[in-house]
């Protein structure tokens, strides 16, 4: 019994440390720009893409290999997200938020109906990158890939937290989230730090791709839509803008899917995340660890 | 009301039975064509109300559509033949029926509405784009699962009882309703609610009910579409009204420019009619709209046929 709840913890800690990945993206965006990017689930689906056809170029089932595919998955991610703020947020940047809103949808739409076009709709075989082992403890089945997920997402928080807190780019990014006019005053280039967050966001994002499809391998061009909606929740309950917040809302709602998953309610796995959602808004709208912001006229 | 108005509607009505009159000596493909027409332009109209005359985004509208689909056609398939008898009824019969399915889903979908509308309508911009989003996903997983309404493979044989003459009067009625209702004195709830929220309820609106009214009110016209395709396709299927349909009837309503119903009725007809000229680049259509999309909010935010205001 107890082997079983650990068990399912695990599996839902594996789960939820990519929901994270992903919603980290979300709040980033919304803590400076206040727009939900909805192209953010399609740059984690591209990340998987990037990730597939980098794999043909190294040697796969070797950690540097891994590693490799990883990297170049992240930074491919991390120019297409600069690209798409480039193209299509920025020259909407006084706009109202509605535009905005259409216009990421549109994005979102783009690259899913490209992806379709280009890559094909049929799902493929994504390799595994890593060495596979399962190890066997108190009766815990722990694979060399859940190990990996829930290693390479610590490194990533710890190396996010070290940008955002200990350097000159995270303080301006928080400065821009606290208050953009005010930080172009003390002479930071307001764009440079969006692109700046853009391409950090969606590096995180080909991380959780990357990640995603080593745990689940059979990849097509939409299968951004779910995981992106759920960590989008997830950045919902932790408080959207808050960092922390996300990695905290991710990891809550990956236990909460796994554990719902291995109940007899398991057909309400997909329903669960809005159901959170929606309970979420209605009676804590700033989420668990946000801050209320009143709306001054 | 204004009499003029009326006048128009009755007009509508004559014209919709008129060319239900000579459908026969037109074309079948045109027919199809021009019913496809009317059904997209119900849906857009009413997704205007909500989207461009109160200013809430909604993404869930393919979710109402699918009330009404499934609600009418039941009623046809289920009740039709125990009202109607073993002879199938006349014409009169037929068409009482058809009313009362079509009138019965789109009460259903208004109901939906309702529920949809009250928990989610506190919310603004995004977070109802994201969460009408999922109540629409959700619908649609209910239709998936409900045996009785055939599950995955949806409703099949419904009877053809949507003709020209059904499909026009309901687009005048819808149109005039729409109009009626923003034009009136409870109608300019509607416009602050979009002009400006915060200034809306500073002179004492209750915005969110009006949000709820349009929410409603649109979503029983969505179901009225629902229950026209449904008769026109005669089947049904749960993935026909997916995302991607929302997604649809909301880029016919942006490209029209939000609260303008003429251009709202262009687009629509226009959006239509672009996958028929264009056959060869059908493929295409999902990418040209997302483009369309993109492109239009940047240079065009007004809506391409909005000649009116500058103001988006």
């Amino acid at each position: 019994m107890l082997s079983e709840f650990l068990q399912q913890l695990l599996n839902g800690l594996s789960l939820g440390a990519i929901y994270a990945l992903i919603a980290i993206g979300y709040t980033m965006v919304y803590g400076i720009l206040r727009f939900i990017n909805f192209a953010h689930s399609d740059v984690f689906m591209a990340g998987a893409f990037i990730g597939l056809n980098a794999a043909k170029f190294v040697h796969v089932g070797t950690v540097f290999g891994g590693l490799e595919v990883l990297a170049t998955a992240m930074i491919g991610c991390a120019a297409l997200g600069i690209t798409i703020e480039r193209l299509a947020y920025r020259p909407l940047r006084n706009a109202p938020t509605l535009n905005v809103l259409i216009t990421a949808i549109g994005v979102s739409l783009l690259l899913e109906y490209s992806g379709q076009k280009f890559f094909g709709a049929a799902p493929r075989r994504f390799p595994a990158l890593f060495p596979v082992r399962e190890f066997n403890f108190a009766g815990v089945t722990i694979s060399s890939n859940q190990l990996t997920v829930i290693a390479v997402t610590v490194i990533l928080m710890l190396a996010l937290q070290f940008i955002v807190f200990r350097t000159k780019m995270g303080t301006a990014m928080r400065a821009v989230s606290l208050n953009p006019k005010a930080a172009q005053l003390v002479g930071i280039n307001n764009d440079i730090i969006i692109s700046f967050t853009f391409g950090l966001g969606s590096a995180l994002a080909a991380a959780g791709g990357i990640l995603y499809a080593l745990n689940y391998p059979s990849i097509d061009p939409l299968m951004g839509v779910m995981p992106g909606l759920k960590a989008f929740v997830a950045a919902v309950l932790g408080g959207i803008g808050s960092i922390p917040g996300a990695a905290l809302g991710g990891l809550i709602l990956g236990i909460v899917e796994t554990f719902v998953a291995g109940s007899p309610w398991s057909t309400g796995k997909d329903a669960i995340a809005f159901g959170i959602l929606i309970v979420i808004l209605i009676f804590r709208p700033t989420g668990l660890l946000g801050k209320a912001r009143v709306e001054k006229v | 009301m204004p009499p003029k108005s009326l006048c128009a509607l009755v007009a509508g009505l004559l014209v919709a039975a008129g060319i239900g009159a000579f459908s026969d000596r037109i074309d079948p493909y045109y027919l199809d064509v021009l019913t496809g027409i009317g059904i997209n332009v119900i849906l857009a109209v009413s997704l205007n109300l909500v989207n461009g005359y109160t200013g809430q985004f909604s993404l869930g509208h393919a979710g109402f559509m699918s009330v009404g689909a499934y609600l009418s056609a039941a009623v046809t398939l289920f009740l039709g033949p125990r009202l109607l008898g073993a002879g199938g009824g006349t014409a009169l019969e037929q068409g009482m029926l058809f009313l009362g399915a079509l009138l019965c889903g789109g009460l259903c979908a208004a109901f939906a509405g309702l529920l949809v509308g009250v928990p989610s309508l506190r919310l603004k911009g995004d977070y109802l784009a994201i969460v009408t989003l999922g109540f629409g996903e959700i619908i649609r997983v209910i239709f998936q699962n409900v045996n009785a309404l055939g599950g995955a493979l949806g409703l099949n044989g419904i009877p053809p009882y949507t003709t020209i003459a059904w499909v026009l009067a309901f687009v005048a009625i819808t149109i005039f309703t729409v109009l009626c209702l923003v034009h009136s004195t409870y109608g300019r709830g509607f416009l602050a609610t979009h002009d400006d929220e915060i200034a809306a309820e500073a002179v004492g609106l209750n915005t969110t009910r009006y949000k709820i009214v349009a929410f409603v009110v649109g979503a029983f016209f969505a179901g009225i579409a629902g229950g026209l395709y449904g008769h026109f396709k005669q089947s049904i299927a749960p993935s026909g009204f997916d995302f991607t349909k929302s997604i649809e009837i909301v880029v016919m309503v942006i490209l029209g420019g939000m609260g303008n119903t003429l251009g709202v009725i262009l687009a629509a007809i226009l959006l239509t009619l672009l996958p028929e000229v264009l056959r060869p680049i059908a493929d295409y259509r999902m990418i040209i709209y997302s483009l369309l999309l993109i492109v239009l909010m940047i240079a065009r935010p007004q809506g391409l046929f909005n000649f009116k205001r500058k103001k988006a």
